[in-house]
């Protein structure tokens, strides 16, 4: 889409770290295949969602107006990027923060792309990713280049992967914690990040970092892997370590994750994780994407097993201790920091009753004495291009270059001199950055529901908007306790927004009424964030959402009339009981006739009659797609690579990488078969053995062909050849390569999972 | 970074600021924008309604197209109707930025017109802001500004042709915004009628 993607390429190699260029460009030659019909659509799909280019409502091409759906012409007419997902259609690109850290170049970087690339909006996730959206996906690999410029990478943020390494905003500056997480983490994503053993996984596979137990603020438990930071005694030595917990998650079904190890010494982490990994890649579900999560191996093979099957593989994999940080490297605070003389804006009194709500409630003193963590509270977990330079900019001003974004979609600005709190403050404001609101019932979490996500019922955005809008109002007037409660809303049942752990939660659903859709939310109450997200909500009722600023203020308005001193929200709710509160909003749950109040059949923020057929279909992970079928890919690859070769007249490079696209598929069919091949000559031998030999390779018409092309050019594989000769030794690779594809299809039973049929290999 | 000859510039777009411009026109401004999607009102393909009514400084209310978007912006905290061009355009930088001046025209004479917005909404047809939104081909340095403001001057003239009057060009945002040019034409009764005939006069 932009005209200047071809002169980034070129402008920006030099920066690029040679590896990472070479990933960029691979992707960016997948598109080509994918244009050229070389890659199937399901193949493309979980290569592009390991680079983070996920999908976005309406990118089937179709969408409902409110009067009629209609289809989008876009001028790529019928190309898809992936199963009935138009190529030109808008896309979402995430961008991986792990644990959250960031410096200023970053956050510049980043508004920039917003700007350029998508709508001019950056969106930090409940994960501490960014998101971007409405971005095309030919714009990518220069989103993604000049990401990597800055130390960023979009790889692995969606798909069946290792997803974004998560952990506490407040690591290294907290008053509560054991130690500091954050070296740990980011040894933790950067070793998993790519590795093999994370290929072929089922599902996503989710890793958060807490420095203490009790407090909420990585909610280690509801992930796939959660670590909590604890000191244990090894030898009779203090060490540090941590509780391994597994099998936690949200989604329509939450699960608690369980205690998989009371004490993990730190030098065994990584060759744990990764003995995870493949314990979950070997034994995880791959057909069904329901049940493929590893909290549902866990449940099956019971803990016990699961951990002796872990600790079998932690046997045969070296120790990765010197990945890791010794302890006393963690928790060296950085250099003060000069702070200007001069605020960017003009100073604000310390008596201004806003700025003292801000102190009261933005404001964290760091274990460290003289520093404080602030907090930028985000509507929506938003914030605009120019928002985010001004940030950048309070950041390279007070702090020696360090923010982190938090789960609760804001960020938290460390190290800041505690006297510089009123420049800071001042700064802040100017950009519309100072709401006192962070930690607050007005701070609500959302996911991006009906607004972009495919899978979204209801508007969480627009209720979210709503919601803190009233709430802001009136929180000065608020008791303390209530004040203090957490909202979090979701678009549907699939829990972005953690629902299920906030004390107030809402999640969209779809009600009819007299045969019209009603926009409903279901509400749940009292899910417990501390202790790392020690208990779920209640489910209540489902409420229509019109109605559900009026059933939280009365829900609100018991518990601050009816609580026991210092009892908390969810106590307050589990001694209530479920019956209690349906009571309370039962008349709520009631939807007037269309012709009295069609309000309700529109949902918050929009100005169509509500309907739920723009659903589409998720990707939340894309299909499985197994490791032959990307061994595969990475041929064609290697077989354009070749074509520019040729193109360029590097004729022994071309033959090459064409004589390598040939051995590397017929290596990648031999591992479906379970052989394993350690050379080139064995690769031939077991190709002959199990493959030409049972003729399993051979085509249903012209019978061995294709595969003596193999053979042929083993035998020639000395031999220089002329222009000519290459021509022809492309054609019969990527004829081979057709060939391979067909094969597997076979060798898979015509189950279609691979990335062509055999008719699409004709 | 080094400018590329301006004619080689994309993504030009052009946003007419506003004279009245109430927090309740962004409120009204969704309904107008998915009844535009509804008749086709536009020449692009629109898609969608992104709302950011909750960013005071960002993009407001956006009707999301695949050429292009047009917001109602509160970027910059000047609030008006950009027309932020997607897609690439053949033709010189005047040509791609006649195309942007038009399409920001009509659809701000047409939120105008639009009942919701009645008394909410009003534009100033005389401020206008160039911005060229690609920092490769158009960086914001000194000799772009140098080029931007002459080919903006000249394009401009034209168009003050016969009422008089000096045309202001100022430089607006910090060096790492985006290459943006502000324009004051001179004061006329109809600033309106003025626009007609020059955007409808240009090839
Ligand atoms: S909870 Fe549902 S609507 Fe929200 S982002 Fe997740 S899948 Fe989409």
């Amino acid at each position: 889409m932009k005209a200047s993607n071809d002169l980034w390429r070129e402008t920006l190699l030099p920066q690029l770290t040679p590896h990472l260029a070479r990933e960029i460009a691979e992707f960016e030659d997948a598109i080509t295949l994918r244009k050229q019909g070389r890659l199937s659509e399901k193949v493309f799909t979980e290569i592009r969602l390991r680079r983070g280019c996920y999908g976005q409502r309406y990118d089937n091409g179709q969408r409902h107006d409110g009067i009629r759906l209609r289809t989008l012409r876009y001028p790529c007419g019928d190309l898809l990027k992936g199963v009935n997902t138009v190529w030109d259609a808008p896309g979402m690109q995430r961008i991986k923060v792990p644990f959250g850290g960031l410096k200023a170049e970053q956050l510049d970087v980043v508004a920039d792309l917003a700007e350029e690339y998508a709508d001019g909006v950056v969106h930090v996730t409940t994960r501490q990713d960014f998101q971007l959206h409405y971005v095309h996906l030919d714009d990518t690999p220069t989103i993604m280049r000049r990401l990597a410029a800055v130390g960023i990478t979009t790889r692995e943020a969606c798909g069946n992967t290792v997803r974004n390494v998560t952990a506490c905003a407040l690591a290294g500056i907290c008053r509560d914690e054991v130690f500091d997480v954050t070296p740990y983490a980011k040894a933790c994503a950067y070793f998993l990040l790519g590795h093999p053993d994370c290929q072929n996984f089922g599902r996503k596979f989710k890793i958060a970092f807490a420095g203490c137990a009790d407090k909420p603020c990585a909610l280690a438990r509801i992930h796939d892997v959660g670590l909590i930071a604890r000191l244990g005694n090894v030898n009779g030595r203090t060490v540090p370590g941590f509780e391994v917990l597994v099998g936690g998650g949200l989604g329509p079904v939450p699960y608690q994750a369980k205690v998989f190890s009371e004490f993990l010494p730190w030098e065994e982490l990584l060759p744990t994780l990764q003995a995870i990994a493949r314990v979950f890649a070997a034994q995880g579900e791959k057909r069904n994407r329901n049940r493929a999560r590893l909290k549902f191996l866990v449940e099956k093979l019971g803990l016990d097993e699961f951990r002796q099957a872990v600790w079998r593989e932690r046997a045969t994999l070296p120790s990765q201790a010197a990945r890791l940080p010794p302890l006393h490297e963690v928790e060296q605070p950085p250099q003060p920091h000069p702070i200007p003389s001069r605020a960017l804006a003009p100073q604000i009194r310390e008596t201004d009753p806003e700025y003292r709500a801000w102190l009261a409630r933005n404001v964290y003193p760091q274990r460290q004495p003289g520093y404080v963590a602030v907090t930028v509270a985000l509507p929506l977990g938003d914030i605009s291009a120019e928002q985010l330079r001004g940030l950048a900019d309070v950041v390279r001003r007070y702090t020696p270059d360090t923010v982190r974004t938090t789960i609760e979609q804001n960020f938290l600005i460390r190290w800041v001199p505690a006297h510089a709190l009123p420049q800071i403050y001042g700064d802040l404001r100017r950009f519309s950055l100072a709401d006192p609101l962070a930690g607050t019932i007005a701070d609500i979490t959302a996911c991006p529901g009906t607004d972009t996500c495919k899978l979204g019922i209801c508007s969480s955005r627009g209720l979210a908007r709503e919601l803190s809008l009233r709430l802001s109002a009136i929180l000065d007037s608020l008791p303390p306790a209530v004040d203090a409660l957490s909202i979090k809303v979701s678009g549907c049942f699939n829990s972005c927004a953690q629902h299920h752990v906030a004390d107030i939660g809402f999640y969209g659903v779809s009600r009819n009424r007299s045969g019209h859709a009603v926009p409903h939310f279901q509400v749940l109450l009292g899910g417990d964030r501390r202790g790392n997200a020690r208990s779920y909500g209640l489910a209540i009722a489902a409420v229509p959402s019109k109605n559900v600023p009026a059933a939280l203020d009365r829900i609100l308005r018991a518990y601050a009339a009816e609580r026991n001193e210092d009892e908390s929200f969810p106590d307050f709710v589990r001694r209530k009981g479920k019956v209690a509160f349906r009571e309370l909003i039962g008349d709520l749950c009631q939807v007037p006739p269309r012709e009295l109040e069609p309000a309700y059949y529109i949902d918050w923020a929009d100005a169509r009659p509500f309907s739920t057929e723009d659903l589409g279909v998720g990707e939340c992970a894309g299909e499985v797609v197994t490791g032959v079928e990307f061994q595969l890919a990475r041929c064609e690859r290697l077989i354009l690579d070749a074509q520019a070769q040729l193109d360029t007249g590097r004729l022994p490079q071309a033959s090459h990488d064409a004589y390598r696209a040939m051995l590397d598929a017929a290596q990648a069919l031999l591992e479906s078969l379970g052989v394993k091949c350690s050379s080139d000559e064995s690769i031939i031998e077991g190709f002959q053995k199990e493959l030409y030999d049972t003729k399993l390779i051979f085509d249903p018409f012209v019978g061995s062909t294709f595969a003596d092309y193999l053979l042929k050019a083993w035998q020639n594989r000395d031999r220089l050849a002329d222009e000519e000769d290459t021509r022809r030794l492309l054609s019969e690779a990527q004829l081979f390569l057709d060939a391979c594809h067909a094969c597997y299809a076979r060798i898979l039973g015509g189950r279609g999972t691979t990335g062509k049929t055999a008719e699409d290999a004709r | 970074m080094t400018p590329r000859d301006p004619d080689l510039w994309q993504h030009i777009g052009a946003k007419l600021l506003a004279a009245v411009f109430e927090p309740e026109c962004l409120d009204r401004c969704i309904a107008v924008f998915h009844r535009w999607i509804q008749q086709d009102a536009c020449e692009e393909l629109l898609i969608d309604v992104a709302d950011y009514r909750h960013l005071r400084l960002g993009p407001g209310v956006i009707l999301v197209g695949h050429e292009a978007n047009y917001s109602l912006d509160r970027s910059l905290g000047r609030p008006g109707l950009l027309y932020n061009r997607k897609t690439a355009l053949a033709g010189t930088f005047e040509t791609k930025l006649i195309h942007s001046l038009r399409q920001a025209y009509r659809a701000a004479r047409r939120l105008e017109e639009e009942q919701e917005l009645k008394g909410l909404l009003r534009f100033d047809y005389l401020r206008w802001e160039i911005l060229c939104n690609d920092r490769l081909l158009a960086p914001n340095c000194e000799a772009s500004w140098a080029t931007l403001e002459k080919r903006l001057r000249d394009l401009f003239a034209a168009c003050c042709t016969g009422y008089g009057g000096a045309l202001r060009l100022e430089r607006v945002g910090g060096p790492r915004d985006l290459l943006r040019a502000a324009v004051t034409l001179p004061p006329a009764e109809n600033p309106a009628a003025i626009l007609d005939h020059f955007l409808g006069a240009l090839p």
